[in-house]
């Protein structure tokens, strides 16, 4: 019964699919993840440097900037992800290319990685823009008031005060962010980027062995939501030392 | 509030919403908008209405019934970790941590490119009467959306059975309820109560996953829109009434869940 059940899995060997030399396709499912985990890296850490402007702007900016920034975080969290790639793909692409004709050179074709990227930041940084909002209203505001008594420069005070006192209210915000990050980089398959799941498709596609090649890139991703989960314990811990104990609001 | 107001600007002046730069602003937003209807092309308008209005339906029905049936789904898998012996707790736990840890994108490819090529090589299943749904792509949407919505929100439902004052269920078990009974009468409601703010935001993400079901050629609204950038080659306008007819159904859930929240009273103390 369990032979006949699995009959349809185990027509080729798995382990000759799944290897790392050109007829297996492991080699292109990690170069897949490679180039999935280059995407995340990138659009999180501009995402974050959006997000620390997008903050600041919406707590200390001028009437006009906070309310624009209102309309992008408000846009960003109610379109889907798809359809925010699908217009910054083609009007990044297209502004870029408009640009460069009007100056007088000729077209190029925008790389699917830095498409992806820049793509996946303006995402990322609407989210990060509320979180880090939240985590600078968090610190108690005196040190802030203290800081400036001091007379320090508010990039000074930025870098000494704010962004080390707001850190253990802004990580578990900024753990889910980054776990976003790595999962949503899977859209990019649908503008046809070569990252993990696209690469699996084509694998899987080819070898009409669907099933190995999902339930392997899912092992992948699960392995890299692993490892981020210890190395975020870490960072948690580190930013929260001298701290005293409070129960996790991790979600 | 009984002062009368007599003119537009002193009206501006006294609300607190409808500041002089807000003004500005709506008239640069209207001016873009009624810039888009003049200047780009709408054409193709009146041969997609039907289709579209038929995409919109189904992505509320995909929306609608995956959400039911996730939050169906959720309790369980809230209260099996919440409450639960080790046995059901750790498979919750897990099932939970892997559905999280993948993308819904992998997860919806394998189910339909997976299972849909598995199936027709079973002649039983072929033979039996489901046969007819399961050549569909639909099913397999419902599925993996579902199955995500339950892994994300059994989180919620555990941290939410978890809130639950003690007190509140020994008082009724002092009643003398059985245990379903503090479950029905007790525990769950206050633990949904707890939630409904988090699944107001949850919800609005399931919207934002809904499109992915076009890569497994259900046509819902977004479908529709690639369907006329293809047909066309127009490329931003689709797009843009895309994001309009999301952000509108994003509000009407935000609207909703605002609706259901004020039904329940909130005593402060």
């Amino acid at each position: 019964m369990i032979e006949t059940l699995f009959a349809p899995l185990l027509q080729v060997s798995t382990m000759d699919l799944l290897a790392l030399e050109p007829p297996g396709w492991g080699g292109n499912l990690l170069r897949g993840l490679l180039n999935s985990v280059i995407i995340a890296v990138g659009a999180y850490g501009f995402g974050l440097a959006i997000g620390i402007g997008g903050a600041y702007g919406k707590l200390y900016g001028g009437p006009i900037v906070r309310d624009l920034l209102e309309v992008y975080t408000t846009i960003v969290r109610a379109v889907p992800e798809l359809v925010l790639i699908l217009i910054l793909y083609f009007a990044g692409t297209d502004l870029i290319n408009r640009v460069l004709e009007a100056l007088g050179y000729a077209r190029i074709d925008i790389n699917g990685l830095v498409a992806g990227i820049w793509v996946l930041a303006v995402v990322q940084g609407a989210y990060s823009t509320e979180v880090l909002r939240g985590a600078i209203l968090s610190i108690p505001q005196g040190q802030i008031e203290a800081a400036r008594a001091y007379g320090m420069a508010p990039m000074l005070m930025l870098r000494r005060i704010t962004l080390p006192a707001m850190l253990p209210f802004a990580i578990p915000g900024l753990a889910n962010l980054w776990l976003i990050a790595t999962k949503d980089t899977a859209l990019l398959a649908i503008v046809g980027f070569n990252e993990l799941t696209q690469e699996t498709r084509t694998a899987a596609g080819q070898t009409k062995a669907y099933f190995t090649f999902f339930v392997a890139a899912g092992v992948l991703y699960l392995l890299l939501t692993l490892v981020s989960n210890r190395i975020i314990a870490r960072i948690e811990r580190w930013s929260r030392r001298g701290m005293p104990a409070v129960s996790g609001s991790a979600r | 509030m009984s002062i009368p107001i007599t003119s537009l600007a002193e009206f501006a002046a006294r609300s607190a919403w409808l500041q002089p730069h807000r003004i500005l602003l709506m008239a640069v937003a209207a001016a873009l908008v009624i810039s888009a209807a003049l200047f780009m092309r709408w054409d193709w308008l009146p041969n997609y209405y039907g289709l579209a209005l038929q995409g919109i339906w189904r992505t509320i029905w995909i929306l609608v019934v995956t959400c039911v049936l996730g939050i169906m789904l959720a309790v369980p898998l809230g209260l099996a970790q919440a409450a639960g012996p080790w046995w059901l707790a750790m498979p919750a736990n897990a099932f939970c941590t892997v559905i999280r840890g993948t993308p819904l994108l992998l997860q919806l490819w394998l189910l339909y490119y997976g299972l849909g090529s598995l199936f027709p090589q079973f002649p039983w299943i072929r033979q039996s009467e489901l046969w007819p749904y399961l050549r569909q792509a639909w099913p397999y949407a419902v599925l993996s959306l579902t199955i995500s919505f339950a892994a994300y929100e059994g989180e919620v439902m555990r941290g939410a059975f978890a809130g639950v004052p003690r007190g509140q269920l020994e008082a009724a078990r002092a009643y003398g309820m059985r245990p379903f009974t503090i479950f029905r009468r007790i525990w769950l409601p206050q633990a949904l109560h707890r939630a409904l703010p988090t699944l107001a935001g949850e919800t609005v993400l399931q919207l934002k996953c809904t499109p992915l079901v076009a890569t497994i050629t259900v046509v819902d609204i977004y479908a529709v829109a690639s369907r006329v950038r293809q047909d066309t080659f127009i490329v931003y306008e689709p797009l843009l009434l895309l994001a309009l007819i999301y952000l509108i159904i994003s509000g009407v859930i935000i609207f909703l869940f605002r609706k259901m929240e004020a039904r329940i009273p909130v005593r402060l103390g």
